[in-house]
């Protein structure tokens, strides 16, 4: 199954793949508009980040696990996998981050009083390739096949 | 091949892990399903946000309308075992009827423990908080404001408290331990919750129990007396394990399995509440009543007792809960040296060993906790992560190069 | 003190309405240029330290930045620039020699674009590379007078060491150190995808790019910096750098900042100290001399590979490429006086050397005037800014061309002429691993095979055009270009006749 990969000797720590990921779920056409908003739209991904001339950087999001404790553990059936790819029910979802209690990647966003947000590899939002691919400036975010 | 015929008892987390397990595998035995609860399969920890409101009466179910027919199960909801015949592998009903199997799960959750207190009896409206006809019960109590005594400060007391503060006259929880929240929490992280409660019009009342009652006054053992119209019992639970005792079953404080969730009565199986699981982070056999765990465990008794092969293994104790928008992640077993970082309402508290993470308290921001669980569970080696890092936030930065790669780079080593 | 102020060039200009604050320029910019103030929840930026390279312009979500030039000017003169007064105040306060990187940026005249290309009409049909073959393979080394054969008909000519070359386009030299390791793996990469050659410059090379030797053209300058019997045998063909058309008849100077412990083991130099290239050769003072540094090179790599000499374009070049194909030399390259560099002084940059086209044109027409065309090819480079120029270059008598600047561009080179400073957002120029890291060879070769192969394609199409089937027949095919506003003298150099004509 494809799936989202991160090279991580290639990620600058740009953080524009949170910025497209925000965007792309936000259900605007515009991302000036979508961050215009008060609230905020919510990356699935996040980066972590050691600056300086050696520094570390990497995406995370969801790795879309064979056995994924956060479905098995969700205490609503709001997280369920179809065809491999994890998704959340947003109106089952009451937050109670179980999931984050569970993901042993941290790749599940919490959303303060709200579903949580997780990466579903944009099937719902996007146009085959992930927001966060394609929009990856050095191809440190890959969606491909891997052994 | 003949098809075999599976019986699950009980209807929660536990059994619906036992039906995906069993389909997993088994696309075609024939399922049945008994409960004593007239409902499609909901969630539990559901019922306190049913009650607030906050859950909608068709989000409270754990699967979807179609969950039994999708999966082929039969069921016979309304009727309780009563015993289980295992010669004739026959499980018997309350209406001694009775149904076959060729393997049984046994999934019989746990029910609330109702202390004996003299006078509970002239107590006119009385509630445990466990089931959703429970948390019915106390909504149809509640259709005008009355003043509530709640015993226990545990997860089910304080789940409780938050569904119902904003439609009381008054709220007063008693526990015997000296803090909230007693199996998950520290004195120090307790009193932090405590307020965060309190500020919500809660009252609590702490190393007292309830002496006796009068009618619908509580004795406190300090000698003080409070009043109220509704009590809500939630003191603690006790697994439901008498079935397989009956039958001659190992039982210890809750029903003995192997890893793959086998009683020691040939072809029966156990998962959830009732069930004593191996927590690998104090090394001790204990019950982890919590849902996720439930569900593994019949997913693995099922996968097993289709014929498959899985065990459970690596269970922890570990909570996700919130409070009035408080979140809290806890996991792991709180011995050996301890790291704690606390400003405001926002605490954490790392306990570890010269090897490996023992277990964590994170009140406040609880982001990527599970990267903290995760090597709990999985025992990684302190000496392979960059402590500093980790302890400062839970991140995968800590982590060796080659573990990121093959987890977000799928490159084995 | 007020008199040195010099105000900043460039105006980055953020748009507001557009900005949504995520940060990506201000990570971007090593001239950190783009900060933002948490206290007024602003992204701010300091134009002063901007080098227009355009790299948060390109990278910005939103297209909330511009850089535009600086409006505030020096009162206009006709005869005093403000470039021309600034370097005063610059040199008045520091007393040094101006530095500059890549090509010079004056007005100077592109006798590319004062050449046409003719096509057939009528009388002889033109040819359609979609569906006709069309070869723009070139072998490159000497090639024998005759052919010699024995009594059974098969021939006996030796022919020496040659490159082949799939396209007509060769990476022309930049070492390591004054360009990043993922900018040379994506070269050696595309080099060897394309099937022609990247040039190590006199870097060295680095041990993991030896994988890509059949490709490579391994250069010997000045310095001799990372040269040995090893490094000599590694490549396709040896290079011996005389000159270099953006600072001719000066050396080169790596600044320590750049020689961090990898260029440092591959130079063999030692680490943080400034590498010296001397202006010469110093056992190179005559023809004859470099006789001898070819020979010797050959005779390391047992005559297996032919040697280039590098030459820059100036005055008397001519003369100059005829000594050298007698030298021994198998390939003659020339660099004109557009060409790039990571760092030369301003003036040189912009006042030395002469124009490639008129070089080639001259060179060509000296060799063959002396009957020694074949004794060498010739490759020029220096300013070759797309396909059009090539295939005027093979017109006026190139076997070949090198392109450097062109291949940075793919790359992702904006032109801000600040290589020299070491601090390249785009990871093509330095050496700060937070900045080479921005080059995914992945990226950057396939953009350079993209390139070549485009360009390699128009000149199929402009080939067939002018009823032409194969690169070799355009050769020093003068007739195929016409002058357009040229006067009578640069036409007879460049050996043309005017349109109309």
């Amino acid at each position: 199954m494809k799936r989202v990969y991160v090279n991580e000797e290639w990620c600058l720590g740009c953080h524009l793949c949170e910025y497209y990921c925000a965007f792309q779920n936000s259900g605007e056409s515009d991302m000036v508009k979508a961050f215009g908003r008060d609230e905020k739209p919510v990356s699935r991904i996040r980066v972590e980040d050691v600056d300086g001339e050696d520094g570390i950087h990497f995406a995370v999001s969801c790795r879309h696990c064979d056995d994924p404790q956060c479905v098995k553990g969700c205490i609503t059936g709001a997280l369920s996998i179809k065809d491999g790819v994890i998704s959340v029910n947003e109106d089952k979802c009451i937050g109670c981050c179980t999931c984050v209690l569970s993901c042993p990647y941290g790749a599940i966003v919490i959303d303060e009083g709200k579903a949580i947000k997780k990466c579903d590899l944009c099937v719902k939002n996007g146009n085959g390739e992930p927001a966060c691919v394609a929009n990856c400036p050095n191809r440190a975010i890959v969606f491909e096949e891997r052994g | 091949m003949r098809l075999l015929n599976y019986v699950i008892i009980g209807n929660s987390a536990a059994a619906v892990g036992g039906i995906e397990g069993l389909r997993s595998v088994d696309k075609e035995g024939k399922i049945t399903v008994i409960s004593d609860e007239p409902y499609h399969t909901y969630s539990r920890p559901l019922i306190s946000y049913w009650l607030e409101g906050k859950v909608k009466d068709s989000n409270i179910y754990y699967r979807d309308k179609d969950f039994y027919d999708k999966n082929k199960c039969e069921t016979i909801f309304g009727r309780t075992v009563v015993s289980i015949d295992k010669n004739a592998k026959q499980v018997i009903l309350d209406d001694n009827t009775s149904v076959s199997y060729d393997r049984l799960l046994v999934s019989t959750g746990s029910e609330p423990f109702i202390p004996s207190i003299s006078g509970l009896e002239s107590v006119s409206q009385k509630y445990s908080f466990m089931t959703f006809d429970s948390a019915k019960e106390v909504k149809a109590a509640l259709k005008k404001p009355q003043r509530v005594l709640i015993m226990g400060a545990g997860l089910i007391g304080l789940k409780a408290a938050e569904a119902i503060a904003d439609k009381v006259s008054s709220l007063t929880i008693v526990d015997l331990a000296d803090r909230i929240l007693p199996s998950i929490l520290t004195a120090d992280a307790a009193r932090i919750v405590q307020k965060h409660i309190e500020a919500h019009g809660a009252k609590f009342i702490l190393s007292q129990s309830v002496k006796e009652f009068r009618g619908n006054t509580a004795v406190l053992s300090g000698g003080d007396t409070v009043d109220f119209d509704i009590l809500i019992t939630a003191v603690g639970v006790r697994p439901n394990t008498e079935l397989i005792s009956d039958a001659g079953g190992k039982v210890a404080r809750g029903i003995v399995t192997n890893k793959a969730q086998m009683t020691s009565i040939k072809n029966v199986y156990a998962a959830g509440d009732c069930t004593v699981s191996h927590d690998v982070s104090s090394g001790s056999d204990k019950i982890l009543a919590l849902l996720p765990n439930a569900y593994k465990q019949g997913e693995v008794a099922g996968i097993n007792m289709a014929g498959g092969k899985a065990v459970y293994e690596n269970a922890i104790p570990m909570n996700a809960i919130g409070f009035f928008g408080l979140h809290m992640i806890t996991a792991g077993s709180y011995e050996g040296k301890t790291h704690i970082k606390k400003s405001g309402s926002q605490y954490k508290c790392i306990y570890y060993s010269d090897d490996v993470l023992k277990g964590y308290i994170l009140i406040g921001d609880v982001s990527n906790a599970g990267i903290y669980t995760n090597m709990i569970r999985e025992r990684i080696p302190l000496k392979t992560v960059d402590k500093k890092l980790m302890f400062e936030s839970p991140r995968l930065m800590a982590m060796p190069f080659a573990y990121r790669r093959e987890k977000l780079g799928g490159i084995k080593q | 003190m007020p008199i040195n102020y010099i105000y900043p060039k460039y105006d980055v200009v953020r748009d507001s309405t557009r900005c949504i604050k995520c940060g990506a320029c201000m990570r971007q910019c090593a001239n950190e240029v783009h900060s933002y103030d948490d206290e007024l929840d602003v992204m701010k930026s300091d134009s002063m330290d901007c080098v227009d390279c355009q790299r948060c312009v390109s990278i910005c979500p939103t297209r909330a930045l511009k850089i535009i030039p600086a409006e505030n000017r020096l009162r206009p003169n006709g005869s005093w620039s403000q470039d021309d007064i600034y370097e005063i105040y610059r040199q008045a306060e520091g007393g040094g020699v101006l530095l500059s990187s890549m090509g010079t940026p004056k007005n100077y005249p592109i006798y590319w674009d004062k050449m046409l290309i003719n096509a057939s009409q009528v009388t002889n049909p033109s040819i359609d590379p979609l569906r006709e073959p069309m070869e723009t393979r070139v072998f490159l080394g000497k090639k024998p007078g005759k052919l010699e054969f024995d009594r059974k008909g098969k021939i006996t000519t030796k022919l020496g060491p040659h490159l082949e070359l799939n396209v007509p386009i060769m990476f022309s030299a930049m070492s390591y150190g004054s360009i990043s390791k993922n900018a040379h793996e994506s070269l050696a990469r595309a080099a060897e995808e394309l099937g022609t050659y990247y040039n190590t410059g006199e870097g060295g090379l680095h041990k993991d790019f030896y994988k890509y030797g059949k490709n490579t053209i391994v250069q010997v300058a000045s310095g001799r910096f990372g040269v040995h019997e090893e490094y000599l045998n590694a490549g396709s063909a040896i290079e011996i750098k005389m000159g270099q058309g953006a600072k001719p008849g000066i050396g080169g100077h790596l600044p320590g900042a750049k020689i961090r412990e990898e260029v440092s083991r591959t130079r063999m130099i030692p680490m943080g100290a400034d590498a010296i290239s001397p202006a010469p050769h110093h056992d190179i003072y005559s023809i004859e001399d470099l006789r001898q540094l070819v020979f010797s090179l050959k005779e390391a790599t047992n005559y297996t590979k032919p040697v280039i000499v590098k030459i820059a374009a100036v005055h008397n070049v001519a003369a100059i490429a005829s000594g050298i194909a007698r030298s021994g030399a198998d390939i003659i390259a020339i660099d004109g006086f557009r060409g790039g560099t990571g760092a030369a002084p301003t003036r040189t940059r912009d006042n030395v050397g002469i124009p490639i086209e008129l070089a080639l044109a001259s060179v060509d027409q000296r060799l063959r005037d002396e009957g020694i065309r074949n004794d060498v090819s010739i490759v020029v480079g220096g300013s070759i800014r797309n396909s059009a120029d090539i295939v005027k270059a093979v017109a006026l008598g190139a076997d070949a061309v090198y392109i450097a600047s062109a291949a940075l561009m793919a790359l992702g080179c904006h032109q801000c002429h600040s290589c020299h400073l070491g601090k390249c957002n785009w990871g093509i120029a330095t050496q700060r691993p937070d900045l080479v890291k921005r080059l995914n060879p992945e990226v950057g070769y396939k953009r350079l095979v993209n390139l070549v192969n485009a360009w390699n394609y128009e000149i199929k199409e402009i080939l067939g055009g002018m009823g032409i089937n194969s690169i070799e027949a355009l050769k020093g095919n003068r007739l195929m270009l016409r002058g357009v506003g040229l006067a009578d003298k640069e036409l007879e150099i460049l050996g043309i006749k005017h349109a109309g004509e």
